[in-house]
């Protein structure tokens, strides 16, 4: 049986899922995540991060989303 | 007049929809933000009433967070005020491969209580992805029509058009945010069944394009192609049809009408222009009807024609905004973000849909930046066409140059005004759609929208502003204004003063313009400098317009200050130093 760790989803690695715990983050970013399908309880995978601090690339149901890497380090996920 | 509004998430089909059922084309792409005004149409229904039809930029939720967003909040507050006397009604375009997040914005119009219908579009492409909708659930649970729809093969639209007599307003609900999500979480649970399928190619090509490792080197691959494929049908297409269309056709016609107004006078003058040695050389002649027809449809169309058919094509296979993701890291250090790449590669052909683009950046921050930005370091097809035209012809070397100081600046201003500006860039969060395979019909018919738009309102600003610099130098005017600009032309830029006359012709057109420096004999240091000068200077007079719309007066001068303060300090630096 596997530990759960509860990670940020910025220090996922590529190719790898998790479970949106929470988003920590102000009322503007949370809604704009949500409206764009990051919403608690939803499983996220991670495709890819641009080098330099660069957006993170995320896979979610059928939508692929990009977002800069200071709002990945707000979204806290479960794996 | 009732008005049907056509609104969802960003790239879910909303103009597609519009062209078809108005007739009019619109411009479509695959990135979320092309549409950033709402257009306006008309439809007949079947029973011959007429209705309006509104294309509303795409919005993710009613609360919004840029001005493309905004426009579509102010027009669904207009129509809820007013639509429910004349019986508006929304289409709600829903994205059928993304249901669960489109809902969203499905039970906050629902909650507005206008008249609805759901067109459930891409519906092909849901049930290729293996998603299954239970379309009478989902109907019965909102409590409005929905209806499967392909925007691009018309599927479904006959039966989307006459549910719009029956479409009513749905039972208001309220929630909060929380109870929203929760709801459609049920929803989707109930209606919605995913099979799963394996990776397809282009999903695989999708996430190429993203990782840095892979994604790097195909952006400098397609960056290298288009440039090279635009240059070899644009050359292509000068060479083998638009010169010898002048030169075997255009050409005899001329002289006859040049012999027939007795080849020198006033009209002669405006009309033909000057011969040299009995011959006409299109670029130097400065006639109306010689010089004032060649530089659009000879020089600079064929360039548009190119530019136009590979941005399409990038367009609408969903790679900028991949784009988007690889330049983010440079664009930040500018004070933009990723996105703003897409209204900078839009400025490359023509500046004006570039600056309405940058309607897709959240704060008023980034669009002084960006618009600034794109009015100085990025030069327009046309201009780009006639540089390469003008210049070319010295080698790629003062080609490149031009093109590196302009880079070059607009990097080092982008810095400062990222350093000096006060707030900061917000982060990027944007939507990747999946690569679609360019509709090649689209392609061609948004090709051909393009082109005539510039034939339209390029070419008669070019006629007109041949015959004003012939009127101008008839009266003299010139000669008083290059005497009175010496110090700086001259003093600063190392030009002969009479280049003064092409900057401030370089306020109508830019193509226009270059054509003017070839009569001054100019060294190539000195049109480099001319060209690096007129690419930065004033925005042309359509660019103008659209700034002082965007920006407002007051932000639109501080970035005409930047401009010309920025063109001189670069263009005499070059003198100097070189």
């Amino acid at each position: 049986m596997t530990e759960r760790a509860i990670i940020k989803l910025v220090d996922l690695k590529p190719g790898q899922e998790g479970r949106v715990v929470s988003i920590d983050g102000g009322n503007r970013i949370v809604d704009r995540l949500r409206a764009l399908g990051i919403r608690e309880g939803l499983t996220v995978k991670k495709i890819s991060a641009m080098i330099l601090w660069g957006p993170v690339s995320v896979k979610i149901g059928s939508t692929t989303l990009s977002m800069g890497h200071g709002m990945a380090s707000k979204i806290v996920v479960e794996v | 007049m009732r008005k049907i509004l056509l609104m969802g998430n960003p790239n879910v089909g909303k103009s597609v929809f519009f062209t078809r059922l108005t007739g009019t084309q619109v411009m479509t792409s695959n990135y979320p933000g092309t549409t950033v005004e709402y257009i306006r149409g008309f439809m007949l229904l079947p029973d011959g009433e007429k209705v309006e039809i509104i294309d509303v930029p795409g919005t993710y939720t009613l609360e919004p967070t840029c001005k493309a967003e905004d426009v579509a909040c102010e027009m669904l507050k207009e129509s809820v005020v007013e639509g429910l006397k004349r019986g508006d009604v929304v289409v709600n375009v829903v994205d059928a491969t993304n249901l669960e997040r489109n809902l969203n914005l499905t039970l906050e119009l629902m909650e507005k209580g206008v008249p609805m219908v759901v067109a459930l579009n891409l519906w092909d492409e849901a049930r290729h992805n293996g998603i299954n909708i239970d379309l009478e659930k989902l109907s019965e649970w909102l409590g409005i029509p929905v209806v499967p729809t392909v925007g691009v093969t018309g599927e479904g639209f006959a039966r989307l058009i006459a549910k719009l007599y029956s479409a009513r307003a749905p039972k208001a609900r309220k929630h909060s945010k929380e109870q929203r999500w929760k709801e459609i979480g049920e929803l989707i649970g109930m209606v919605q069944t995913i099979e799963h399928r394996h990776h397809t190619f282009l999903e695989w090509l999708q996430d190429l394009t993203i990782h840095p490792k892979t994604g790097i080197p195909v952006a400098v691959i397609v960056g290298y192609l288009s440039f090279k494929v635009i240059r070899f049908i644009g050359e292509g297409l000068i060479a083998y049809v638009f010169d010898p269309l002048f030169e075997f056709i255009y050409t005899p016609m001329i002289m006859q009408a040049s012999n027939w107004l007795g080849s020198t006078g006033f009209w002669h003058d405006i009309l033909v222009g000057k011969l040299i040695g009995g011959q006409i050389d299109y670029v130097q002649a400065f006639g109306v009807l010689t010089t004032g027809l060649y530089v659009p449809l000879a020089m600079v169309l064929p360039y548009v024609i190119s530019f136009y058919l590979i941005l399409g094509l990038l367009e609408d296979s969903g790679y900028l905004p991949r784009l988007a993701v690889l330049m983010d890291n440079l664009l930040h250090r500018v004070g933009l973000h990723g996105f703003a790449i897409v209204p900078t590669i839009l400025g490359f052909g023509c500046n004006v849909p570039g600056i309405l683009a940058t309607r897709i950046l959240e704060s008023k921050r980034e669009r002084f930046i960006a618009c600034t930005l794109i009015s100085i370091g990025v030069p327009c097809a046309a201009l780009q066409a006639m540089i390469i035209g003008v210049l070319g012809r010295h080698g790629t070397l003062p080609v490149l140059a031009v093109y590196g100081s302009l880079a070059v600046t607009w990097l080092v201003l982008g810095l400062v005004l990222n350093r000096t500006l006060p707030g900061f860039s917000p982060e990027l969060l944007l939507e990747i759609p999946p690569y679609r395979m360019p509709p090649l019909k689209t392609v061609w018919k948004k090709l051909w929208w393009r082109i005539k738009g510039f034939l339209r309102e390029a070419v008669p600003i070019v006629l007109a502003g041949v015959f004003v610099v012939n009127i101008l130098y008839v009266l003299g005017l010139f000669e008083a204004l290059a005497n009175f600009t010496a110090p700086v032309i001259t003093g600063l830029l190392g030009l002969p003063k009479e280049a003064v006359t092409s900057i401030i012709i370089g306020f109508l057109r830019k193509d226009v313009a270059v054509g003017m420096l070839v009569p001054l004999g100019l060294s190539v240091k000195q049109l480099v400098v001319a060209c690096i000068v007129l690419s930065m200077f004033f925005p042309c007079i359509a660019t103008f317009i659209v700034l002082i719309k965007e920006l407002g007066w007051k932000d639109m001068l501080k970035s005409t200050a930047i401009m010309v303060v920025t063109a001189l300090t670069v263009g005499s630096l070059i003198n100097f130093l070189f």
